[in-house]
């Protein structure tokens, strides 16, 4: 890793992130890369900064609803000025729920259906007919990674739906053990059992399922950190 | 002056809090309960020198209080 890309990811931490640190270590040891980590209150982005992070957790205790507070922080407003210009961003679960509620990407997390916090493995299929550059490095496999959400049932109205499968923006589907998205694979309720979407423009995406908590065999999967890794390829390509 | 928001979810979208209510309810042995549904209710109190209040609360209320994607609300004055 050469010095310029060093600290070119960045993390913004807002009042109940909780799965920061698990990011900062997971990047660390694959990577070896420190995340460059921004607080909430902050205006700016620095221009160094290639690609961004959103974490997991409770942002403003969900208060609201999930993400809503946070897509209005100061720091959410630079967020989307750096990724109307392109640049990269991962939202990972409560980080894709405030993607969702700031526009950066279309459509809403409910409550699960059964109503329930569920926390689990899943098993991630990639759909075929998206060209963005996390379809392109992830397709033909599938990936254990763990879910830990009580509002992660995926929605958008018909016309959403529609356009987001004429666009190729769906990328993960929770999938049973042969690669199909089955009712009986589908943890929450969500809409075609989606578990992660990307931005018309491939280049913001958010997913349910935690990454940076299967990034080592020790955590039952390293299947994640092959989607770490496709983040930071997407970031530094820039 | 005070301004009520009152947020739902849009009626094709399951309001699953609602459904575990009915069915605790009904396992009450109330069973002439058909439906729950659950409504959020902000009210929102307005400075005085504010020119057009109501435009004001209908902007919040559009923009943040309600998700477009899955709730609607309706806003009145108090």
């Amino acid at each position: 890793m050469t010095s310029s890309t060093q600290n070119a990811i960045g993390l913004v931490q807002f009042p109940g992130s909780n799965c920061d640190a698990d990011c900062i270590e997971a990047f660390k040891r694959l990577f070896q890369i420190d995340l460059h980590l921004i607080w909430h209150e902050e205006h700016e982005i620095p221009a160094h900064i290639q690609g961004l992070i959103l974490p997991g957790g409770f942002s403003y205790g969900d208060y609201l609803r999930s993400g809503a507070l946070a897509a209005f922080s100061p720091i959410m407003q630079s967020v989307k000025k750096f990724a109307e210009r392109g640049g990269a961003v991962l939202g990972i679960c409560n980080g894709f729920q405030v993607l969702c509620e700031s526009k950066l990407l279309p459509g809403t997390l409910l409550k699960n259906v059964q109503r329930k916090f569920v926390c689990e493995m899943t098993s991630l299929s990639v759909t075929s007919e998206g060209k963005s550059p996390w379809h392109k490095a992830l397709a033909g496999k599938s990936y254990r990674v763990p879910i830990a959400h009580g509002e992660g049932n995926y929605y958008i109205d018909q016309a959403g739906l529609k356009k987001l499968q004429s666009q190729g923006q769906i990328l993960f589907q929770y999938s049973d053990d042969k690669g199909q998205a089955s009712a009986t694979s589908n943890p929450n309720g969500t809409l075609l059992n989606i578990a992660g979407i990307v931005s018309e423009n491939g280049r913001v995406m958010g997913m349910m399922p935690h990454p940076e908590r299967a990034s080592s065999e020790l955590l039952g999967s390293d299947d994640g950190a092959a989607i770490l890794k496709v983040f930071m390829d997407t970031a530094l390509k820039a | 002056m005070n301004y009520e928001v009152i947020v739902e979810l849009k009626p094709e979208v399951l309001d699953t809090q609602g459904r575990a209510i009915k069915e605790a309810l009904n396992r009450l042995g109330h069973e002439g309960l058909k439906s729950v549904k659950v409504q959020r209710r902000f009210v929102l109190e307005i400075a005085d020198g504010v020119k057009d209040p109501a435009a004001l609360v209908n902007q919040l209320a559009a923009e943040h209080l309600a998700n477009s994607v899955a709730e609607t609300f309706t806003a009145k004055r108090l």
